[in-house]
């Protein structure tokens, strides 16, 4: 099965993100890199990933991962301020002449050393986390992890998902931050299909609305798992129906899942109610993604 | 000596605005002259760091003490590397807090808190 850009449809990328939160985006991705086997498993979400937990990867490699960020020669600065100014971040201060950088505010562009007339500021490594891969028999995990107090953890989503790049023959799981700002971006961009999870609360709509818009503007087809489904109205599956959003599963509001995923077991290794649900809509999306090459082609 | 206060309005009776570095206007007053003078706060639509750039304009503005309720690491470093004192208000009112700073009623502000980076002030 080929589609338009030339890759296997079980090597697709599969992005699962959600508007905040506990929704349930991990369980949905440890579960489905679980049930497809032959699958890499990748945690975006690196100010608290959790994937790991679940896997227990063996054989862990790691990687430092730095970015660059100024330092300024006081003795060359001329104290024009030009870099002051063009911070957006304003992570530059110019006090009693001499700067001030402050570095976990950095955004790394660059910018105020391409201005810089009289070079004095230059470059210096700096760590602001790490990526590991391992195995948790016969997925490969990858997690990144991102330092406290750090500005962004894009640089390390790239790195993942650059990482990554080498298991072509791989079903790849995004495993995304929650909400809808740049690290989710990032974590998307090369994603075939984006599951997006959502709970049937009020909060959870709003929160559905978020990445519905994000995936919506990327123009990635898409379609929801709604969990946590209990009797009477799901406000998430009315807001589905509305805009003709495709439901891909249900997951019901269930004490025994709720009991594995807290014991950071995979419900789909444990429970065959599960796997059956998991299986299936795996399957949906492959579809889903066939359908969506097929129509592009 | 010249003071300077995050205010929600520009008027000297205005309340005290409880962000530094997000405050829309900020009130200095020349205990000489008796002169109130404000200025918009371009940092108040700052994508990050907006603290950092409020203290910049403090300290770029010659002021010598800062009445403030609050204040973040990252502006106090710079307020502290340009010998501001920060002094921390008392009362709902500009005017009020630098009467009582005047008369020497104000503490100086004790707590710095870490900042709300990503947090609200996105």
């Amino acid at each position: 099965m080929q589609d338009f850009m030339g890759t296997e449809v079980s090597s697709m990328k599969i992005a699962v993100l959600s508007g905040k939160g506990g929704t349930g985006k991990t369980l949905v991705a440890v579960n489905l890199a679980a049930v497809a086997n032959k699958s890499a498993y990748i945690d975006c979400d690196v100010e608290e990933p959790n994937g790991y937990l679940f896997f227990k990867p063996e054989g862990i490699l790691e990687k430092q991962i730095s970015v660059k960020v100024p330092t300024v020669d006081n003795k060359i600065c001329n104290g024009c301020r030009k870099c002051v100014d063009f911070c957006k971040f304003n992570a530059l201060a110019y006090i009693k002449d001499k700067m001030i950088v402050f570095e976990e505010v950095c955004h790394s562009c660059g910018g105020c050393i391409v201005l810089c007339s009289e070079k004095a500021i230059t470059e210096k490594e700096k760590m602001i986390g790490k990526i590991q891969k391992g195995t948790s028999d016969p997925i490969t995990v990858y997690t990144g992890m991102l330092n406290t107090g750090e500005a962004s953890g894009i640089p390390i989503i790239k790195k993942l998902l650059t990482e990554n790049k080498q298991e072509r023959d791989k079903l790849t799981i995004i495993d995304c931050p929650p909400g809808s700002a740049c690290a989710v971006m990032e974590s998307i961009k090369d994603a075939d299909y984006c599951i997006l999870v959502a709970e049937p609360t009020l909060f959870g709509v709003h929160n559905l609305n978020m990445v519905y818009r994000l995936v919506k503007l990327f123009d990635k087809p898409f379609g929801v798992v709604l969990n946590k489904c209990m009797e009477g109205e799901n406000l998430s599956e009315k807001f589905c129906l509305e805009k003709n959003i495709k439901i891909l599963s249900r997951i019901p509001f269930d004490n025994e899942l709720g009991m594995m995923n807290s014991n950071a077991e995979i419900a789909v290794r444990k429970n065959l109610k599960y796997r059956a649900i998991f299986s299936s809509l795996i399957e949906i999306v492959k579809k889903e993604v066939h359908h969506e090459t097929t129509i592009n082609s | 000596m010249k003071i300077a206060i995050p205010v929600d309005e520009k008027d000297i009776r205005s309340n005290v605005c409880i962000s530094f570095g997000r405050t829309p206007y900020f009130l200095f007053y020349d205990t000489e002259t008796k002169e109130s003078v404000f200025l918009d706060n371009s940092a108040v639509a700052s994508t990050g760091g907006a603290g950092i750039k409020a203290a910049q304009v403090i300290v770029d503005n010659e002021v010598n003490v800062l009445l403030t309720p609050r204040c973040g690491q990252n502006a106090a470093d710079v307020l502290k590397a340009a010998d501001i004192k920060i002094f921390k208000t008392a009362n709902a009112s500009a005017k009020e807090n630098i009467e009582d700073y005047i008369s020497g009623n104000l503490p100086l502000l004790e707590e710095i808190h870490a900042g709300f980076h990503g947090h609200g002030g996105k």
